[in-house]
């Protein structure tokens, strides 16, 4: 549902991170980390890009949105595993404490422009 | 070309909300983030919550919804300093932003407050995503909802500190499974304190007041 606030703030840092000496730069990609924890619908996501890109350098860019899994770690017996069912309780010893390592993501990773 | 970029998408609201912590720190006011679906009778436990825990513990209010000013004229009823946020009149956004927050802070006297409540919009995903320079968060989760909302929404559930399943004056009347509900929380967040309660009726009350009030006194005695 904030699909849209997030992609906002994409184009923004994507604009300004366009090194400021190529004369009408076009990117065509922007790279994104987002993780399955974070409430992030890709889709959405990429609807949201398409509708605010038009008129603006980053109009037709492709967003390229690499899912990160959740991972978490055993705090007591230092086990990691992915976690695939929203069940955060080690596999092995048992212990609820346990901490996201990844899965949280919601990074922007790098931008490609048109050379 | 490829231009490295490596940052975080809401590094933004990040930095409003290090500058309200910081801010919150420095007042000694203890800032607590209350997340829910819509319905789930945020307003009427803050209401109780009010009257039980005031004067002795000084209370301000921040709500948040996308329109109107109900829940904020019936908050102020209980003599709590009381800013409403609406997000937009029509649609608007559906969490309350850092930015927002250190706003409506503006409108307190911060060093007078020992307790800011910001009862946000009524959703389960977006606002966990939003870090608003909190000290703690609640989620509130009525037994009219299904016992599984934890599982469908586990970001908020690991991100809450605490969990009050309210409305528990209706069980009779429903086929809520209590015991699933409490497993569903605690699959996703083992150990999360969970207070059963009626708002309605303030049956249960004492044990949320008892959790809230000695987080504020922890942070008071933290200073």
């Amino acid at each position: 549902m904030h699909e849209m606030g997030i992609a906002m703030q994409v184009v923004k840092i994507a604009a300004d991170s366009i090194p400021e000496h190529i004369q009408n730069p076009r990117v065509e990609q922007v790279n994104l980390k987002i993780g399955k924890l974070s409430s992030v619908v890709p889709d959405s996501l990429r609807f949201c890009f398409e509708v605010i890109t038009k008129g603006t350098p980053l109009e037709g860019a492709v967003l390229n949105i690499d899912v990160a899994p959740v991972v978490a770690r055993c705090r007591d017996c230092g086990m990691e595993w992915t976690i695939e069912d929203a069940v955060f309780r080690c596999k092995e010893c048992n212990s609820g404490s346990v901490e996201v390592i990844s899965g949280r993501e919601l990074d922007i990773i790098s931008i490609e422009i048109a050379d | 070309m490829e231009v490295d970029v490596a940052r975080k998408i809401l590094d933004t609201n990040d930095a409003h909300a290090g500058q309200n912590r910081e801010r919150f720190a420095a007042a000694g006011v203890f800032v607590l983030n209350m997340m829910s679906s819509p319905g789930s009778g945020k307003t009427t436990l803050l209401e109780k919550t009010l009257v039980r825990i005031m004067p002795k513990i000084r209370c301000g209010v921040i709500v948040g919804d996308i329109c109107t000013t109900n829940d904020a004229d019936r908050l102020a009823r209980s003599g709590a300093p009381v800013t409403q946020i609406n997000t937009d009149a029509f649609g608007g956004d559906c969490h309350l932003a850092a930015h927002v927050i250190g706003k409506a802070a503006d409108a307190f006297d911060l060093e007078n407050l020992d307790l800011l409540i910001v009862e946000n919009i009524g959703n389960l995903v977006c606002p966990a995503e939003f870090d608003i320079g909190e000290n703690a968060r609640t989620v509130v989760l009525s037994v009219t909802e299904g016992e599984d909302k934890p599982a469908k929404y586990p970001h908020m559930f690991r991100k809450c500190d605490s969990a009050v399943l309210n409305k528990t004056d209706l069980l009779p009347y429903l086929d809520f499974d209590m015991a699933a509900a409490e497993g569903f929380i605690h699959q996703v967040h083992p150990d999360m304190p969970i207070f059963q309660l009626s708002a309605k009726t303030e049956e249960g009350l004492s044990p949320w007041l008892n959790w809230l009030t000695t987080q504020v006194a922890e942070n008071r005695s933290a200073r």
